[in-house]
């Protein structure tokens, strides 16, 4: 029997790929100018941080090009360590739980085949956000060192075999261990796995403070420095070998031995990974149809929120544990919290080995500024935090809009726990960033109470913008909560927010900056109308973008259809 | 009971549900027969008040479902065609929180929690999360939180879909018991036996018109179809009586794969 063709097999997905980009531009020029010029923001952000650094270094003669190649092989590494990771969950969703397996499995469509169709949807939902930003970096690479118009298919040649050896040791991974474990309970452990190490990393880079290794003071002598430069990190590495075929041609030296050892490393890869997969597929797909058994009494939740929440309707504090439960439960949510905690964990560090404390005593202006700093700085993760939690939340409830639709529930009670579900936790985290970031730097209580109110006011608009753009750009065709912010819709809240973060700031430093001159001057602080008027002109702004974003929320629900 | 004035639903320019009006009183069984794509399902969740008509409106017990939501919803148990369950909750959680949307708690829906889930055989998995049941157990579920909290109608779409015979079985008991003590139940169905063995009367959707509606016996009448089954009568009605020829379909004998 004639075997269909690759493009056949992988026909539902470029159809509906192409589908998608079709009802993209139906939807008008505005969304995609939006798009573009945020894609190119970040593009032109992260070349322009680039292009400096590296033409910097290109004025050191020896050290300059040895350095830009470490740099370029730890992003390479950085990019490979990333795509492992982003490969593992990926392909247990495209081998294992994907909707279109039955019909393939069922259908006579050979191993090998099966085999090469998903590995390449693997590769390409797991790579194409690193290979997006990896234009920017080869960009900055190859204008800094002169690499001319052939370095471009020079480096798509160079990256293509790092973006394949992730894809199939992350599938071959993932291969070995759902005959390990139920595919739904390898989905918690890696989450959790992933989101660990991922938090273990970056605490453990954070500690280390590699801002003392930037100075090669730190080295006993410049030789011992260049050595150091000139090794491999380990020659074993595949992104080593990147980083030296693109180094060795920009500086006019090509050598083909990187490049033969990632194209043939490459396709002993995939032979190997597809012979593992022949062997182990069947087995684990038959295993991935198992559920994870999961007997749950479930009263402590209604022991503790029910208990704290009884004054409420019973529609409501159902809800709100209804909302509790479900996080909890779901280890790719909760997970989450570990990469939170150790993200705020790097945040006080960083405050904390702030130089301002040392030696002779710093002005108290620089204090004051850094303190007022940390503000905006607060706000804008919240924003973050509350695009990852609170924007999906809309989104999660549309498979079950038939329920709360057709229920008497009123939608404002839903929004309400929504609302407060998200809110609270944000706010707990909001003052604790606030508060204990004031306490290390030691500010006035005039600034105390300044950044704790502010962030407070902050916190309560972020969370109903969050919960409004995500009703009024909902995803209820997405399961995974964390591919929601990633949407349009996510850009736009995160627009709003930064907008909203820098008009607040603006109104803040107005009185702030009559505060620190009255000190800065010896003067006494005189609290006048114009610094009351600023402060509560910056509050009233904050209510009236929370009531007006939580009603436009509200009308927006009304609206839906499902 | 239920009441639809001139029901109107567009999705752009097609138009799924055509200026339908009708009648349900209390106590009857209603069903709703139609080919795919007749309306019937758009009918369904607009009276169920998750989809917003185009024109006309809903009543159900007097209230107008758009107008005056709670108390007209407070009434209706609704039941799906596509079971979506919350997954990470159990089924006893389930019950609990559908209960808790209509206002109830305590001792009595936990004794209905226990009767419900006993009644459709659920009480060894109360405890297992949603995402461990079939799809038959999900439906089971599903139908037991519409009865939860002692809806006066129930309004249903392709019940007997995914439920084993026992089930089945059962739950045309629960339907003929609930009308028998003054409920109404608007269901829509493909299984014509089951319409014609439980419905007390039905309407024909097409093309989003009502084509018949009465009793069984009222069609057979109106369409001088003498003897005809249902399901004669929903092909005359709906002219899907030119099946094409079933060796064209299924291929010749030569035709197989090997």
């Amino acid at each position: 029997m004639t075997q269909p063709s690759l493009w056949r097999v992988l026909e539902p997905k470029w159809r509906t790929a192409l589908q998608r980009m079709r009802e993209e531009r139906s939807r008008g020029s505005a969304r995609l100018f939006i798009l573009v010029v945020a894609a190119l923001l970040f593009w032109g952000g992260i070349f322009a941080f680039l292009y400096k650094i590296l033409k910097a270094l290109e004025q050191v003669p020896d050290v300059g090009p040895l350095l830009a190649g470490k740099i370029l092989g730890v992003a390479l590494l950085t990019f490979v360590g990333i795509l492992v990771l982003s490969n593992v969950i990926t392909s247990l969703s495209s081998f294992f739980l994907a909707k279109d397996l039955d019909l393939l499995v069922s259908a006579p469509v050979d191993w090998l085949r099966l085999y090469s169709a998903k590995l390449g949807e693997t590769l390409l939902h797991s790579s194409w956000m690193v290979a997006l930003m990896a234009v920017p970096v080869f960009a900055a690479y190859g204008v800094v060192f002169r690499g001319g118009p052939l370095f471009v298919p020079y480096a798509i040649l160079t990256v293509a075999p790092l973006l394949v050896l992730p894809a199939v040791a992350g599938s071959a991974l993932t291969l070995t261990l759902v005959n390990v474990f139920p595919a739904r309970r390898t989905r918690d452990l890696l989450s959790i796995v992933a989101l660990g190490t991922a938090g273990g990393l970056i605490l453990l880079f954070r500690l280390i403070r590699p801002e003392r290794l930037a100075s090669p003071e730190g080295f006993r002598n410049l030789l011992e420095f260049i050595a150091v430069l000139r090794t491999p990190t380990s020659p074993y590495l595949p992104s080593e070998w990147a980083a030296q075929a693109v180094m060795g041609y920009l500086r006019g030296r090509v050598d083909v031995l990187p490049l033969a050892l990632l194209w043939s490393t490459a396709g002993a890869f995939v032979v190997l990974g597809a012979s593992l997969h022949r062997r182990l597929f069947a087995p684990g797909f038959t295993k991935a149809q198992e559920a994870a058994e999961r007997f749950v009494r479930g009263t402590l939740w209604r022991r503790t929120v029910g208990a704290l929440l009884y004054f409420l309707p019973v529609a409501k504090r159902e809800f709100v544990i209804k909302d509790v439960k479900l996080f909890f439960r779901d280890t790719t949510q909760w997970s989450q919290l570990i990469l939170l905690a150790v993200l705020v964990v790097v945040y006080l560090f960083n405050i904390k080995t702030l130089p301002l404390h040392r030696g002779e005593a710093v002005g108290f202006f620089y204090i004051t500024l850094v303190s007022f700093l940390n503000l905006g700085l607060a706000g804008f993760v919240l924003a973050a935090i509350a695009a990852r939690f609170i924007f999906p939340a809309v989104s999660l409830e549309g498979r079950h809009m038939w329920l709360l639709r057709s229920s008497p529930l009123d939608l404002g009670a839903l929004l309400w726990s929504k609302y407060w579900v998200g809110t609270i936790p944000l706010l707990g985290l909001a003052l604790l960033l606030t508060g204990v970031t004031n306490m290390l730097l030691e500010v006035r209580p005039f600034m105390m109470v300044l950044g704790l109110v502010a962030i407070v006011c902050l916190t309560f608009a972020i969370a109903a913008l969050a919960l409004s753009f995500g009703a009024l750009f909902p995803q209820f065709e997405t399961e995974n909560a964390a591919q929601i912010p990633t949407s349009f819709g996510g850009l736009v809240y995160m627009m709003a927010s930064v907008a909203l973060l820098a008009v607040v700031i603006f109104g803040l430093w107005q009185g702030v900056f009559q505060y620190v001159r009255s000190i800065y001057l010896g003067q006494p602080v005189v609290v006048d109308a114009w610094m009351i008027g600023w402060f509560a002109a910056t509050a009233a702004l904050c209510a009236v973008v929370t009531a007006t974003a939580l009603r436009a929320g509200l009308r927006r629900m009304e609206r839906l259809e499902f | 009971m239920i009441r639809l004035e001139n029901l109107t639903k567009h999705y752009g320019s097609f138009v799924a549900v055509d200026d339908i009006s009708l009648d349900i009183p209390q106590g009857v069984l209603y069903g709703c027969l139609g080919p795919n794509g007749a309306g019937k399902t758009t009918t369904l969740r607009m009276i169920a008040g998750i989809l917003r008509p185009t024109n006309g409106r809903v009543l159900l017990g007097g209230d107008d479902v758009q107008v005056n939501p709670i108390p007209a919803k407070a009434r209706l148990g609704f039941i799906p065609d596509r079971p979506f369950v919350y997954d990470k909750l159990t089924g006893a959680e389930f019950l609990r929180f559908v209960a808790a949307l209509y206002g109830q708690e305590g001792d009595a829906v936990e004794r209905r929690v226990t009767e419900l889930l006993d009644v459709f055989e659920l009480t060894h998995w109360k405890d297992e999360l949603v995402e461990a049941y079939s799809h038959g157990m999900r439906q089971k579920l599903i139908i037991s939180s519409a009865l939860i909290h002692r809806p006066q109608c129930i309004v249903v779409d392709e019940p007997m879909v995914g439920l084993d015979p026992k089930a089945a079985r059962l739950l045309k008991d629960i339907f003929r018991q609930f009308v028998a003590r003054g409920g109404t139940v608007l269901m829509s169905t493909h299984t014509l036996e089951v319409a014609e063995a439980m419905c007390d009367r039905v309407a024909i959707l097409q093309h989003g018109r009502i084509v018949a509606e009465g009793t069984v016996n009222d069609l057979r009448q109106q369409h001088r179809a003498g003897d005809a089954s249902l399901e004669e009568l929903f092909l005359k009605l709906t002219g899907g009586a030119q099946v094409r020829d079933l060796v064209e379909v299924l291929g010749a004998d030569g035709d197989r794969a090997a």
